[in-house]
């Protein structure tokens, strides 16, 4: 009786995924195509593999500097992050007064801020004291950043008990010592999602690196995908080769630790 | 830890200082900038209310606004709807349950400016070869209108963040006992009515977050709209978020774009907080 309700549904299962799956098929097949052939027909195969497409597109875009960029930006972003929202909350969380419950309402108020609206003065402050570079990038990425991941911390500081700090402080040890020996290895879990929320966002992230660090040499992986995209041409044939090769990295890795990547994006958003 | 003490504020320091200068100081100024004639480098005078006064008679900021709301209406009923279908679907003890969540979810992981790419290119090119194997009119000149640019831009959101909303409620659904389930079946209660009123209040908690996230990201959305539509044909499929950026960059009305970003922040905080309260409402009365 299960069984048979079951084999429904996991054509059904089998069929919607095909269907997600479709725009990446096409990509990539087209991306193997000549520019002649994407022009002929979007849906057959490719006639013959080739791959100069990629040879291309690997060239113009500059892609191991472009990738390098992407990555110093991103991994020194989140660790910065981790680093001082979880010491940030775990203050707010150990010391109670009005001020902690005030600071921390700010921090969680706002993440309502769309981006657009602080985005001008944003942008007039830093050009005038030329932090219009990667250090400001890193920097305005622990401003935005922080709200989210103070708040995902201090969660799960609450249910860490005090108990635990004052033992600590019993046997001698001080404020750094308690949090980054006795605390900090507790808060791993956490630790874990608000990495893998941030290093999405600011790996994706197009509009304010666009803003601030878009020069020669200095782009992210984001930034460069404009490349093929002309006012009035578009050479499909090396655009998705360059999209794939921008994706590659994340499927990679996704296929490694999708399962940290969605408990994490999952108790990221249920917190 | 005492608010007197040092650590405290060391511990805080960094943060706070990051906040302050990339968040709380250039929201400030810019509330302040939307009262002048700022043009990105200096101010001459004030301007009272004039930017204010002037968004209410501005067709382009107006249209993007019209259509900013219809695209995230259909936008997180259509989301939340394939989301929760999707989340039933994985939790159902598939043999495939495992691979179809990492499929589904998979477009989350990649920026809207790259999916917008390649929708771009499915939408003009594979859905036109399509359309003319099989003789289907109407898949041909897709973003080349506003309503098919409107469609495009709902079917890739809902496509890239259906497998995230999925990700939430499953959270929730794997949360129910089995013996709720199993004592309602013995009740007599079939299918529908298991899930009417017993698996859809437990979910609840689920809509609200749901809906919060999906709300706040379609409203906001840029990314997409820059690479799927630009904006066109005609401004037509132009977002409010794209719309402050054209004002800003595009005719270099600084004052003038601050002030609709203002008005745009207190148009997304309103609607959050309208929408947590009602939410928060409703799980309590079921």
């Amino acid at each position: 009786m299960r069984k048979k309700y079951l084999i429904p549904l996991e054509i059904l299962g089998i069929t919607l995924a095909i269907i997600w799956l479709t725009p990446f098929y096409l990509m990539i097949v087209n991306s193997l195509k000549t520019k002649r052939e994407i022009f002929e027909d979007t849906l057959k195969p490719p006639s013959s593999l080739t791959f100069d497409n990629y040879v291309q597109a690997f060239v113009e875009l500059d892609f191991l500097r472009t990738f390098a960029n992407s990555l110093i930006i991103t991994v020194i972003s989140v660790v910065i992050i981790i680093i001082f929202s979880s010491m940030a909350a775990y203050a707010l969380s150990r010391t109670k007064s009005r001020i902690s419950t005030i600071l921390l309402f700010v921090f969680i108020a706002a993440m309502l801020i769309p981006f657009q609206s602080v985005m001008l003065p944003l942008i007039t402050i830093f050009g005038k004291i030329e932090m219009l570079n990667r250090f400001g990038l890193i920097f305005m990425y622990l401003g935005f950043g922080a709200s989210l991941s103070i708040f995902l911390y201090h969660g799960a500081l609450s249910s860490i008990p005090r108990s635990l700090d004052e033992a600590a402080t019993i046997d001698g040890a001080n404020r750094f010592q308690i949090f980054w020996y006795v605390i900090f290895p507790i808060l791993k879990p956490i630790t874990v999602t608000v990495g893998i929320l941030n290093t999405i966002w600011i790996w994706n992230d197009y509009l304010l690196p666009s803003l601030v660090i878009n020069k020669q040499g200095m782009e992210t992986i984001p930034l460069k995908m404009f490349f093929f995209f002309g006012e009035y041409t578009k050479q499909w044939h090396l655009a998705l080769a360059g999209l794939t090769l921008a994706i590659i990295p994340v499927i990679v890795l996704y296929f490694f630790a999708q399962r940290e990547i969605i408990k994490g994006v999952s108790e990221g958003a249920v917190k | 830890m005492r608010i007197r003490d040092l650590a405290y504020w060391l511990f805080l320091m960094p943060v706070l200082a990051a906040f302050i200068f990339v968040v709380v100081a250039p929201f400030l100024l810019g509330i302040f900038y939307s009262f002048t004639d700022w043009n990105g480098i200096e101010t001459k005078g004030f301007v009272g209310f004039d930017h204010y006064l002037a968004l209410f008679q501005d067709k382009r900021f107006l249209d993007s606004l019209w259509f900013t709301t219809k695209f995230s209406v259909v936008s997180v009923i259509l989301i939340n709807f394939i989301g929760l279908s999707l989340a039933l679907l994985v939790t159902a003890k598939l043999k495939t349950s495992k691979v179809l969540r990492t499929v589904f979810f998979m477009p989350n992981l990649i920026g809207g400016l790259i999916l917008g790419f390649i929708w771009q290119f499915i939408f003009t090119k594979a859905f036109a070869g399509f359309g003319a194997m099989f003789g289907i009119e109407s898949l041909q000149g897709w973003l080349s209108t506003s309503s098919t640019g409107f469609w495009g831009l709902v079917i890739v959101m809902s496509w890239q963040m259906s497998g995230y909303i999925m990700v939430i409620y499953i959270a929730y659904l794997e949360g129910i006992s089995k013996e709720l389930i199993e004592a309602a079946e013995m009740d007599g209660a079939n299918a529908f009515q298991r899930f009417r009123h017993v698996v859809f209040p437990l979910v609840a908690p689920a809509f609200t977050v749901s809906m919060f996230l999906t709300l706040s990201n379609s409203f906001k959305l840029y990314d997409q709209n820059l690479s799927l539509t630009g904006g066109g044909p005609y401004e037509s499929t132009q977002m409010v978020a794209m719309e402050i950026f054209n004002t800003a960059f595009g005719r270099y009305d600084m004052g003038y774009a601050q002030a609709k970003g203002v008005v745009f922040f207190v148009i997304v905080a309103v609607i959050a907080l309208v929408q947590v309260y009602i939410n928060k409402k409703r799980e309590v009365e079921m």
